[in-house]
């Protein structure tokens, strides 16, 4: 299927004026939003989202999309989806990573580019999709960023946004129908920033926050093309009294939503509304903690998960992931993926699952083995996470030898290993709690479960590193001439010593005499002289 | 090899080898000390440069400044420590916290074979606590450990406060680009292997431990501090790991480079740097630190807890504060800085260590001897054996064939009945003998200390090590060769010359893993193994034999290694510490998986009872 993606993209750094906003054609739409979130820990999540609308038949015609100053073009279109990100997974922030689909990996450099973003494939190819994919790009350090100047994208400002704890940037393209009948296609765009900003670092430990703070810059201005320009700030209460916090200027509106499973009170503000920037021709949102929260862990999560490798030296190891229910007494099933490069031959009859110290039968398992330098191991499977347990699930493997040129320029850093992929319906914290059933109306006790009672997660475990066995590269020349010199020299010679025996001949002696005689001597049947 | 392919060539060599076997073998023998000797002279040693590019300019600029706090958390950790009187794990965790980590525990257990008496434990039980600085942006694919062993006495404050402000310092900066791992460990190094092998989910050693809730990818390398003092005359460094192993010599150049940055007074094995290598002083000095080395090495036991770290393959070292009565002190900033600076630089690395030199010796600091020069010197010593052996096999051989007398051996030439090959029936027995001892010299000391303490009246670690020496005395008692042959000669030739090949084999392989110990060895072993014979002064073999046995080669190591530290023994404090070591080698092997203890055991006291054996041959 990776394969059967024609779709092939090229970069084109263009180098001319233009803004993220600025340049958007006639016919497309904008939408931007900021979502700020504080953190329990006193961090701040900031998650920035431009989604731009463009009504343009892509497949016909090969066709720019502009990205701020870099521009894609597809030459060859179809109608799949596509999306990448260059995202660190990291477990422990409750962040949404990309939720993409497949994507050839000739792709990656070309989103790495336009993400100005450094990264590398942990396999050498893709492997086929199974019921989940997994298109985050394991390494990616980012390089540098240009961006521009109105509405929301005034924040941006990259010094600031570096100084982060947490860093992640996706984008994907999607064809959405225009009318009910999909007769005809447009094209989406979204462009997702998330970063979250250190309490420890940047606040010096206090926990209050402002725009100005974050980014060093206040929102002056809407983005003139953008149909929809808004703040949102997450003014929910993790304790049960209210008024521990107090967002400066008081929101306009506010809006109630289940995130996640728990029910969250966003604050809005919204650029166009000019009454909100006319006031004091700048709006820098201010938050300020009227009782400190308690310096606490942030609420754990009902799913989590961790990976890791296990084992030392370089011959075998084994690949260990813990996933976490901490639901008090739900259990729910999970379908974790992992895509294994080949180098790590696996040994399938390995593979253990445990919980709660009991063996766990997975209710699906499909694995297809990975072919040497074609495609990777993917083994895909459902499990039941018992309520309130740690699973284990294990799998050995051996660590390929590779050919000698396949080693990447840097082999003693060891080579990575693509996250597993989770994929659950989690039970949410709204259903959990019985209060809630208090103020529902009467007839939810009918229907008792409602849409809320689950919500749909995907977790990327961490990225590993692993080291195979890797030649000293530093001499193979030297020590290839010694050896093949050593075994030309001394093999024949030993081999001869080892199996034969030798025995001095006696020197002839004796001329044509001697050997008539014992001509004569043979024929009458007499031993020679 | 033309040259034993030609049966006349051969025999004209098999001649000289029979000829000059002697003087061979002392030459051989002479040549190999004597190039181990030549390792401090300056063609044989080198500086050391470092090998790593991504390490390589000195561009960091150390901006530590906290000796005032990590005083006061070291002030405020004693007297916490002193109340609990265990490791105060709620108040390390409260303060890890406070300097923004994110903080784990782990408890462990640890029931030893037999009480430790050096270090006053048996059931041991604490909790490691660890703090994770996570990089900004990356991943936690790979850590560095920066890691403090808090023993049950009341040392190392110093260290942990060092260590805390070095995370408070390192928490505030935005460089980082591995995840850094702050361990402080109970029991000193038993607290390290049980996070170790947490970490890595495995048991190597029957350890119980809670597993690890956090983890922080690859460990790429590691530093152990040890500080018990608030300001410090010199700093010491600590490379010698479990079974030999050692970090890979960029580690130590990055070492002695801040060294030298900070003007920090560093040593090796507690010995300075000699200034003058072109004079004789500067050698002879740099003898005394190598031999130190050699010794410590051959021990294989992990000097600090950075020792552990080698075995999963993470580079690691120890840094040792040294507070003695020199005039000159450094505070805990010069320290600290010493370790950010190292810690910098590590985090610029892009791949493990893997440049320099992994099998090295150390004359100095700034002095190396690589592998391609050190080996020979075994190498020498181990053509001995080889040479004996092909004697050996010569006589042997002809005596069987009858071919011809060997033209005029110097020496007693052995009139040697001829009789229809070697009677490999008679070598049966005293192998078998000598490995069962072996293994009940393996085996039994741990396993039968109960019985031992019923019946007699002594402790449980005593009664492990008288029963270790009994064994050893008892296996020299034995009646070895049952088998009686017709030819006595060729009986004793044919086990003199197996217990000669499995001796080489033996020692070629240790000396490759662990050089220093197989040089040890050989020294000792060698000209006495060469030497036994069942004719001539036997009582002298006998005593010799004894004398160059591997529990009289560890005696005399303790006694050589009080000497080069400039601290002599006497006769009962070297019984005691020769007791202790003994104590500590068996335990060792089975808390940490040290290996000279099996080695000795089951490798190499029965290859010396076999030559024993030859002595008293009937």
């Amino acid at each position: 299927m990776a394969a059967a993606m024609p779709l092939a993209l090229l970069v084109l750094l263009l180098l001319g004026p233009g803004g993220w906003c600025l340049a958007e054609p006639p016919r497309d739409s904008l939408r931007e939003e900021l979502v700020i979130t504080p953190l329990p820990s006193g961090d701040v999540a900031a998650t920035f989202q431009f989604r731009t609308r463009w009504d343009s038949e892509l497949q016909r015609e090969g066709v720019w999309i502009n990205l701020g100053r870099s521009s894609v073009m597809s030459s060859q279109g179809s109608s799949a989806p596509l999306s990448t990100s260059s995202t660190p997974p990291t477990q422990s922030l409750p962040l949404p990573p990309s939720n993409p689909w497949v994507w050839p990996m000739t792709l990656t450099t070309t989103f790495c580019a336009m993400l100005c973003c450094r990264g590398r494939w942990s396999a050498p190819k893709t492997s086929p999709p199974g019921r989940s994919s997994c298109p985050v790009v394991p390494r990616a350090s980012l390089i540098s960023f240009h961006l521009l100047q109105a509405g929301l994208s005034v924040l941006l400002k990259a010094d600031r946004l570096f100084h982060t704890s947490y860093h992640s940037q996706a984008v994907h393209i999607r064809p959405v129908c225009r009318n009910a009948r999909c007769t005809s296609i447009s094209w989406e765009l979204r462009q997702t920033l998330s970063v979250v900003f250190d309490a420890f670092i940047t606040g010096q430990g206090k926990k209050d926050w402002s725009l100005f703070r974050m980014f060093s810059r206040t929102l002056t201005e809407p983005c003139p093309l953008a149909s929809e320009s808004r703040v949102y700030v997450d003014i929910t209460t993790y304790n049960q009294d209210n008024e521990t916090l107090e967002v400066h200027p008081p929101p306009t509106t506010t809006y109630q939503d289940v995130i996640l499973g728990t029910r969250k009170t966003y604050a809005i503000y919204d650029l166009l509304d000019t009454a909100m920037i006319n006031n004091s021709r700048n709006l820098n949102i201010q938050l300020k903690w009227k009782r400190p929260p308690e310096n606490e862990a942030p609420p754990v999560p009902f799913l989590h998960a961790q990976r890791y490798v296990s084992g030392y030296g370089l011959q075998k190891g084994e690949l260990s992931t813990l996933l976490y229910n901490t639901h008090p007494y739900r259990a729910f099933p999970v379908l974790l993926l992992d895509t294994v490069p080949w180098y790590l031959r696996l040994y399938v009859h390995t593979l253990t699952i445990t919980s709660k110290g009991k063996e766990n039968k997975p209710s699906y398992i499909h694995y297809q083995p990975a072919q040497d330098r074609l495609q990777p191991h993917l083994l895909e499977m459902l499990i039941q996470l018992p309520a309130n347990s740690v699973t284990k699930v294990s799998i050995q493997f051996e660590r390929a030898l590779l050919k000698w040129t396949e080693y990447t320029p840097d082999p003693n850093h060891g080579f990575y290993v693509s996250p597993s992929v989770l994929s659950a319906l989690v039970p949410s914290m709204v259903a959990a709690k019985p209060v809630d059933w208090e103020e529902s109306p009467l007839f939810n006790s009918l229907f008792p479960v409602s849409d809320g009672s689950n919500y749909f997660v995907r977790l990327y475990t961490e990225p590993l590193l692993v080291n195979l066995p890797t030649p000293d590269f530093s001499m193979p020349y030297n020590v290839i001439c010694l050896t093949c010199t050593v075994v030309a020299v001394c093999y024949g010679s030993f081999y001869n010593l080892l199996t034969r025996t030798f025995h001095i001949e006696e020197p002839r002696t004796g001329g044509l005499a001697k050997r008539l005689a014992n001509l004569i001597r043979r024929a009458r049947g007499v031993p020679p002289l | 090899m033309g040259l034993l392919s030609d049966p006349v060539r051969r025999r004209a060599l098999a001649r000289l080898v029979l000829r000059l076997n002697a003087p061979l073998c002392v030459l051989s023998y002479v040549a190999g000390i004597a190039w181990f000797l030549a390792l401090v002279f300056p063609p044989l040693t080198q500086r050391t440069y470092m090998s790593e590019n991504a390490m390589g300019s000195t561009m960091v600029e150390e901006q530590f400044a906290g000796g005032d706090r990590a005083r006061a958390f070291a002030r405020d950790f004693a007297a916490h420590r002193k109340k609990s009187g265990a490791l105060p794990v709620a108040w390390l965790e409260r303060t890890m916290r406070s300097v923004g980590l994110e903080v784990y525990t782990q408890s462990f257990s640890r029931k030893l074979p037999f009480p430790d008496e050096t270090h006053e434990r048996y059931m041991v039980s604490g909790t490691n606590v660890y703090g994770i600085l996570r990089a900004p942006r990356a991943a936690s694919t790979e850590s560095l450990v920066l890691t403090v062993p808090c023993g049950s006495d009341s040392t190392n404050s110093q260290a942990v406060g060092l260590l805390l402000a070095l995370a408070a310092h390192f928490r505030g900066q935005i460089y980082w680009a591995k995840d850094i791992v702050f361990l402080v460990t109970e029991h000193d190094l038993l607290g390290t292997e049980a996070w170790l092998e947490a970490y890595h989910d495995v048991n190597v050693t029957g350890m119980q431990s809670s597993p690890l809730q956090g983890r922080a990818g690859a460990i790429q390398a590691a530093v152990a501090l040890e500080l018990s003092s608030d300001v410090v005359t010199s700093l010491d460094v600590a490379v010698e790991g479990l079974n030999g192993q050692l970090p890979n010599l960029d580690l130590l150049n990055l070492f002695q480079t801040f060294c030298q940055k900070g003007g920090l007074l560093c040593t090796l094995q507690g010995k300075l740097q000699p200034e003058d290598w072109t004079s004789l002083d500067g050698p002879l000095q740099g003898l005394q630190t190598l031999l130190l080395m050699v010794l410590r090495q051959a021990s294989g036991r992990p000097h600090g807890s950075h020792g552990l770290f080698l075995r999963y393959r993470v580079e690691a070292l120890t840094l040792r504060g040294i507070n003695s009565f020199r005039q000159y002190k450094y505070d805990l900033v010069a320290v600290g800085k010493a370790l950010e600076g190292m810690f910098r630089k590590l985090n610029h690395l892009l791949e493990r260590l893997h440049q320099s030199f992994f099998l090295y010796l150390l004359p100095g600091l700034s002095r190396f001897v690589s592998i391609g020069l050190y080996m020979p010197a075994v190498g020498f010593l181990l053509l001995v054996l080889g040479l004996k052996a092909l004697e050996l096999w010569m006589q042997l051989h002809e005596a069987g064939m009858g071919l011809e007398e060997p033209g005029g051996a110097p020496g007693p030439s052995v009139p040697l009945p001829p009789s229809q090959g070697v009677g490999l029936a008679s070598l049966v027995a005293p192998l078998l003998i000598s490995q069962a001892m072996g293994l009940a010299l393996y085996v039994l000391p741990v396993l039968g200390q109960h019985v031992a303490t019923q019946h007699f009246p002594v402790a449980e670690a005593e009664a492990v090590v008288l029963t270790l020496l009994a064994i050893y005395a008892a296996g020299l008692a034995l009646p070895h060769n049952t088998h009686r042959t017709q030819a006595p000669d060729r009986g004793w030739m044919a086990l003199k010359l197996v217990a000669l090949i499995y001796l080489a084999l033996q020692l070629g392989c240790i000396a490759l893993t662990n050089f220093s110990l197989g040089f040890l060895l050989a020294t000792t072993m060698v000209p006495t193994a060469a030497l036994a014979k069942p004719h001539g002064p036997r009582t002298l073999y006998a005593a010799l034999l004894v004398l160059t046995s591997p529990a009289a080669t560890l005696l005399g190591s303790l006694f050589l290694w009080r000497e080069l530290q400039e601290a002599p023994l006497s006769l009962a404090e070297g019984w005691q510490l020769f007791l202790a070591a003994l104590a500590q080698g068996v335990l060792e092997h089975h808390t940490y998986g040290a290996l000279l203890f099996p080695l000795l055991s089951l490798g190499l006291y029965p290859c010396w009872l076999l030559f024993w054996n030859v002595l008293f041959w009937k």
